[in-house]
């Protein structure tokens, strides 16, 4: 008791209160005590929170003297949390102050119902380093192997999953509604659509649905059938057939998905095992299980990006090791796209041409795209061209968020031949 | 997420997949609980990198020894909070303890002071992010938006009488972060709240 009190008077000594150091509003006057108030129980103590909205009145000092106030026992003793915090009138406030000279159990709880206000903080901003989840659960898988594993081509979904869930945490409702444009790359050139903060989580919940499904898991769109699978088409069903808009309600499917496929995939096991020929569905094209979770590892990575922008938070690329993930990813996707965009020019097993892409930065590394089409061999003797950018730029550029001609990349050798792998690189974008 | 209400029945499951020695069981167990375990660390100790530390004292104690934790005594988040409470309140008392020895200022009577008024700082905390959300969202609004219990009653939608009863109900829970010795055994960690 002695202790808390002592607390308490420390606090009312300091004119900001706890943890209060903004510029006071002037309402310091209301904090300390009036000269006729009795000292017994210490005043309603101020908000540490500098708001625009004025204390309730209290101070006798700066109101005219409020006619008494004639209430009963059990309305005093109701009215004695809001007398702590300072919200009730004056009139009431005197009227409790005179009963606590009173009434002994009454005087009892307010002491301790102002003790209490005390203890109120202003929530601490918990923003968790990112890099502190990796780094702890590191700590304890070495001090403790685990029997069942997140195989290694499924930690970047862990980790980015995290990353985003935490972003979402700290921001407020109104930010759910927050507008977002979705860019990608079409083939033709940019394009882009609009949504909210929510709509892009329900986005990554319908896509991320397509593992899922390729797991035997609950599709979260089973209840309303999409025409087909491609991903834009599952997310459009899933925005016009929800009778609201999209709210923070997203969130624990999408997390509650999230969870259950990386525990889902740490069953199915290492690449030795099946899960290496388990083949996710996108409608017109297929990835196998591991390339489909890095792929919506870098999904969720962009659009946490966008929705980092839309509500104006700070947030970093992935550590250097997933990064270089999803840039393989890409890169071995390349020519595939770049097949589609070209029929082959040689035949299967021959060498072709090469193109020599050299990401810097984190996560960073060096790779050899064949030119002519996924028959051919990629070889360094046959090398035609190199281009060289920063990895997040790369992956801004594979994600569509960059067009292919703005791209901050170091050119040297067959322009035509750039010039078709930064678009190639531009279309592996989709919603 | 939700952070509150969660089922035993996820406590329990948490805690078999714990001892099964599953990966992804330990990374949803921090996505839950560690912005309580480094709130609570935070605010007994004040710094982050020793926050930083308990943090992961307190996962590595759950990840290594699942089978201390008993469903029957409560719930998961309750048992996390009174683990981080104790860890972090060893490690203050250690830090002050080797300042004092050092020849820093201060007495036994003050450091004692010190870890008692940390300690309830955090069972406070624990007590408010763990109240029923009517009674949480009264008291924010009568405290932090300056709200008298009228307005507060208006925003709530509900009587002035119960708006009062709100916000002394809230106060008399959060009073009890004061009911603890010194903190030997963490109490207010407990399902009540």
């Amino acid at each position: 008791m002695s202790d808390a009190s002592e607390g308490w008077h420390e606090d009312a000594d300091v004119p900001d209160g706890p943890g209060g150091n903004g510029p006071t509003d002037g309402t310091g006057a209301d904090r300390s005590p009036a000269p006729d108030r009795p000292p017994r129980i210490p005043m309603p103590r101020a908000s540490v929170e500098d708001g625009e909205r004025p204390l309730p009145t209290l101070s006798a000092a700066e109101n005219p003297p409020v006619p008494a106030l004639v209430l009963e026992h059990p309305v005093l003793k109701s009215l004695l949390g809001a007398w702590a915090l300072a919200a009730c009138s004056a009139a009431e406030a005197t009227a409790v102050e005179e009963h606590l000279g009173d009434c002994g159990s009454c005087a009892d709880e307010a002491l301790r119902l102002r003790e209490a206000v005390g203890l109120l903080h202003p929530p601490e901003s918990l923003d968790l380093d990112p890099a502190l989840r990796t780094r702890i659960l590191e700590s304890c898988l070495d001090r403790r192997p685990p029997r069942i594993p997140v195989p290694e081509w499924a930690a970047p979904y862990d980790a980015e999953t995290a990353r985003l869930d935490a972003l979402l945490q700290d921001i407020g409702d109104a930010e759910w509604h927050a507008p977002v444009r979705l860019r990608w790359f079409d083939g033709e050139g940019p394009t882009s659509r609009r949504t909210t903060v929510a709509g892009v989580i329900a986005h990554l919940l319908t896509v991320d649905g397509l593992v899922a499904l390729a797991l035997g898991l609950d599709d979260p769109l089973a209840d309303v059938k999409a025409a087909t699978r491609a991903p834009a088409v599952r997310t459009e069903t899933y925005w016009q057939t929800s009778h609201f808009p999209p709210t923070r309600s997203v969130r624990t499917p999408w997390r509650e998905q999230s969870h259950d496929l990386v525990r889902t995939v740490s069953f199915a096991g290492g690449s030795d095992s099946g899960s290496a020929k388990l083949a996710v569905s996108y409608g017109d094209f297929e990835l196998p299980l591991h390339d489909a979770m890095l792929d919506r590892a870098f999904e969720c990575w962009v659009h946490a990006e966008d929705i980092a922008e839309a509500v104006d938070y700070p947030y970093g690329p992935p550590s250097g090791r997933h990064l270089n993930r999803m840039i393989d990813l890409a890169a071995r996707m390349l020519p595939v796209v770049l097949a589609a965009r070209r029929r082959p020019l040689v035949d299967a097993g021959k060498v072709g041409r090469t193109l020599r892409l050299e990401i810097e930065g984190s996560g960073g590394g060096e790779w050899l795209i064949p030119l002519d089409g996924p028959p051919a061999v990629g070889s360094a003797g046959e090398e035609v061209a190199h281009i060289a950018l920063d990895g997040v730029e790369f992956c801004h550029l594979a994600a569509g968020h960059v067009p292919p001609a703005e791209a901050a990349a170091g050119q040297l050798g067959d322009r035509e031949a750039i010039r078709d792998v930064l678009f190639a690189a531009a279309s592996l974008s989709r919603m | 997420m939700t952070k509150k209400d969660a089922p035993p029945r996820w406590d329990r499951k948490m805690q078999q997949r714990l001892a099964r020695g599953e990966a992804a069981a330990l990374g949803e167990l921090y996505d839950r609980f560690a912005s309580l375990v480094h709130g609570l660390a935070h605010r007994v100790l004040g710094d982050e990198v020793a926050a930083d530390g308990i943090t992961r004292e307190v996962f590595a104690h759950v990840w290594e020894h699942p089978e201390s934790y008993d469903p029957k005594q409560g719930p998961l988040r309750s048992w996390v909070a009174a683990l981080t409470h104790r860890l972090a309140v060893q490690r203050l008392r250690a830090t002050e303890t080797a300042a004092l020895a050092e020849g820093g200022g201060g007495s036994t009577e003050e450091l004692e002071r010190k870890v008692r008024r940390a300690a309830v700082a955090a069972r406070a905390d624990y007590i408010v992010t763990s109240m029923p959300a009517p009674l949480r969202a009264a008291l924010d609004l009568a405290y932090f938006q300056r709200r008298d219990y009228r307005q507060t009653a208006v925003d709530l939608g509900v009587t002035e009488d119960e708006a009062r009863r709100r916000l002394r109900l809230g106060l008399q829970l959060l009073s009890t972060a004061h009911d603890a010795g010194t903190a030997a055994a963490p109490p207010g960690y407990g399902g009540a709240v």
